[in-house]
């Protein structure tokens, strides 16, 4: 008889996350947070402000994580990580990993403030903010992570937003952290291989992991991963690292860059978007992708200058 | 051992003797020394605490609620503009039954800036569910902190030591700073039976329905119903231990008191001299300050009040388009209770001196008034 083949692995068994979460069907915060404690494992307490994961978890006296939670306000996700931080260890835990666990709005916008105080500080907690790229967890209003031509129900079709998502990369870049991540739900092992790296690093480390929404990008449930997927090999949404603001790697190098309208045409959020629109767009995407390159081409010449 | 030191200090050492785990504060006019001590004691390891220097009063009052949580002894201090700045949290940490003490400085609340005291900045934090103490002098101040973090980790409502901006903050007294010895056997270490860790898992204040959230709120309430009694229980455990005893209140020659004054903070002090003052002129008048202003010590004010023939209650505060607080609150507790006549007086707001003359002028106008005339008496603003 043929010797039977066992399967192979490329994430670990064990999970944190329970079935019963209260997540929209296709939810890819919710992937987010499952590949993460994957990585991080039981030794580990989140700070969740105001965003759809303090739904997601479940109402008191319930919870879907077999980790501790510590719902905070809105604005207070990396504050209050610094100090659940601080507490543990004047209580003797300094094993804990502490994860501040946020929205794009709880980041890019009303937490902006508090994440510069900790990164500046270089406090020892790993930052995760899952982009969705709007409030979602409100009813779809527009923030300053939502990208260029987007509806929202704050920016109406005939008024869609027309200001670029905010640069949050460039800006934790600019604190010179140890450890910064861009991840996506499509790719859970290069997720799950930076999340275990940053977690053997101190100081802050702060992770921008992209996060689709079909409620809020009137996109199919069972399209979340393929949109993932796509606005990476689309360049929207490239996977990198950059360790202390200067050493840029690239994390998932493309053999064809697919162009962005075959991302875009899959969301009714951006179904009013004219041939003209989707060009502007596609323009914006080469030019990041380029300076990333060259940002990434950098490093690479870096050390042999310095001998 | 005896100091001379400034008030603000009197908040360093209370928080240093009561082994405060967490410190985390921004800077403040008049605030900062409290903060620049505590750093000098956590960098020379007199002190065994973290301090984290954030960015804003928001995040220093965030991060010790994450601290709290975890289950370390925490401490801020803030002022004014402040403290407005982290109401949002003042309500989570009372909500969150979270013990962190808080010193504040009494500052008024600009525009146009202003450094100097008055209690508008405390009193608009009344409903947020921390037990709030005004001080007299720096002794008390000192004194508070440590019976606050008694009262604060036994009912886990979180408590607020408030003194006035330059007259107390900056002001050098005299201060009996006790042994650690001593402290250590009145005030054991905090150790919450819940707290933020992996070891056992649970998530704190998460969506609540109304099936729950109602409930969570009346603990709260009979939790601070019990405040007023443990006050006087833990002020005579502490007076066994120090030989000072502080209770909710400090009457001053109430017993056969006509006219009682109701007074706080440092006012309260210069209503005591200013009573001594008036009492050699043959006047029967007394002075009750009130310490404990949250939970607002009902009993006693009843009692204490009832056998006056008026009663003259000195605010520096207003609530826009009412009165000043504690006239309002002094109203509240004996309506039902006794007839007679209270009046209200506002005096020394943004900081503008009150002296015995003030008082002597408070009580000279109630004396010749069977009631006050309107409904709040202003003493000393220029027309």
């Amino acid at each position: 008889m043929k010797k039977p083949r066992t399967m192979k692995l490329s994430l670990p068994l064990e999970e944190y996350m329970n079935p019963g979460h209260l997540a929209c069907q296709g939810c890819g915060a919710t992937l987010a947070m499952r590949y993460v404690l994957k990585a991080l494992g039981q030794k580990t307490v989140l700070c969740i402000p105001a965003c759809c994961w303090s739904v997601i978890d479940g109402p008191f006296p319930y919870s879907c994580l077999d980790v501790p939670i510590f719902h905070c306000a809105f604005e207070t996700a990396a504050a209050s990580a610094s100090g659940v931080k601080a507490g543990l260890e004047m209580v003797g835990d300094k094993e804990t990993t502490v994860v501040a666990w946020a929205g794009d709005g709880g980041t890019f916008d009303i937490g902006l403030q508090a994440l510069s105080g900790t990164a500046e500080r270089n406090d020892n907690i790993i930052y995760v903010c899952y982009d969705n790229e709007a409030y979602m967890n409100t009813g779809i209003q527009r923030s300053s992570a939502t990208p260029y031509g987007a509806w929202t129900t704050t920016t109406p079709v005939k008024h869609f937003k027309d200001q670029p998502k905010k640069d949050i990369i460039s800006i934790m870049v600019a604190h010179r952290i140890p450890y910064i991540a861009t991840a996506s739900v499509a790719y859970p092992e290069d997720l799950y291989r930076k999340m275990k790296k940053a977690k053997e690093i101190k100081g802050t480390r702060f992770f921008h992991i992209f996060a689709p929404c079909p409620s809020g990008w009137k996109s199919r449930p069972e399209d979340t991963i393929k949109l993932a997927r796509l606005a990476v090999q689309t360049c929207y949404f490239p996977l990198y690292e950059v360790e202390w603001g200067e050493k840029y790697t690239l994390n998932i190098k493309l053999k064809e860059k697919k162009p962005v309208v075959e991302y875009l045409r899959l969301q009714g959020r951006f179904s009013h978007l004219t041939e003209k629109e989707i060009n502007l767009i596609q323009a914006e995407v080469d030019r990041k992708w380029e300076r990333l390159l060259r940002l990434c081409g950098q490093a690479e010449e870096r050390p042999a200058q310095q001998k | 051992m005896k100091k001379v030191i400034m008030g603000n200090h009197a908040l360093s050492y209370g928080a240093m003797l009561s082994r405060v785990q967490v410190i985390s504060a921004y800077p403040i006019t008049p605030q900062t020394q409290v903060v620049e001590l505590l750093s000098e004691m956590c960098a020379s390891k007199v002190l065994d605490a973290q301090f984290i220097k954030v960015e804003s009063e928001h995040s220093a009052m965030a991060a010790l609620i994450g601290a709290s949580l975890a289950g370390a002894r925490t401490f801020t201090a803030t002022s004014a503009q402040g403290l407005a700045l982290m109401h949002e949290l003042l309500h989570w940490a009372s909500g969150a039954r979270l013990p962190i003490v808080m010193g504040n400085i009494n500052r008024a609340m600009a525009p146009g800036w202003s450094i100097w005291s008055d209690q508008n900045d405390s009193l608009s934090q009344r409903d947020t569910g921390w037990m709030q103490f005004y001080c007299a002098n720096n002794q008390e101040v000192l004194d508070s902190v440590i019976q606050a973090y008694k009262l604060a980790e036994r009912f886990f409502i979180p408590a607020m030591i408030i003194l006035d901006a330059f007259s107390l903050s900056h002001t050098y007294e005299v201060v009996d700073i006790p042994d650690q010895a001593l402290v250590d056997a009145y005030l054991p270490p905090f150790k919450p039976a819940f707290r933020l860790t992996p070891d056992e898992p649970h998530a704190f204040g998460g969506l609540t329905s109304p099936d729950h959230y109602f409930e969570l709120r009346y603990k709260l309430q009979k939790a601070m119903e019990k405040v007023p009694e443990a006050v006087e229980e833990t002020g005579r455990e502490y007076e066994k231990l120090f030989g000072r005893y502080l209770g909710a209140v400090e009457a001053h020659c109430l017993d056969d008191a006509e006219i009682i004054l109701v007074t706080s903070g440092t006012a309260g002090s210069t209503a005591r001299v200013a009573v001594d003052q008036l009492r050699e002129k043959g006047l029967a008048v007394g002075n009750l300050r009130i310490r404990l202003f949250r939970p607002f010590p009902f009993d006693l004010v009843r009692r204490l009040l009832g056998r006056a023939k008026k009663v003259a209650v000195v605010d520096r505060n207003i609530s826009y388009g009412h009165h000043g607080i504690f006239y309002q609150e002094i109203k509240s507790a004996l309506y039902g209770f006794s007839s007679i006549p209270i009046f209200g007086f506002i005096a020394g707001l943004g900081g503008r001196d009150i002296t015995p003359e003030t008082f002597a002028e408070i009580i000279d106008y109630t004396l010749n008034h069977d009631v006050p005339e309107a409904e709040i008496v202003w003493i000393g603003v220029k027309k």
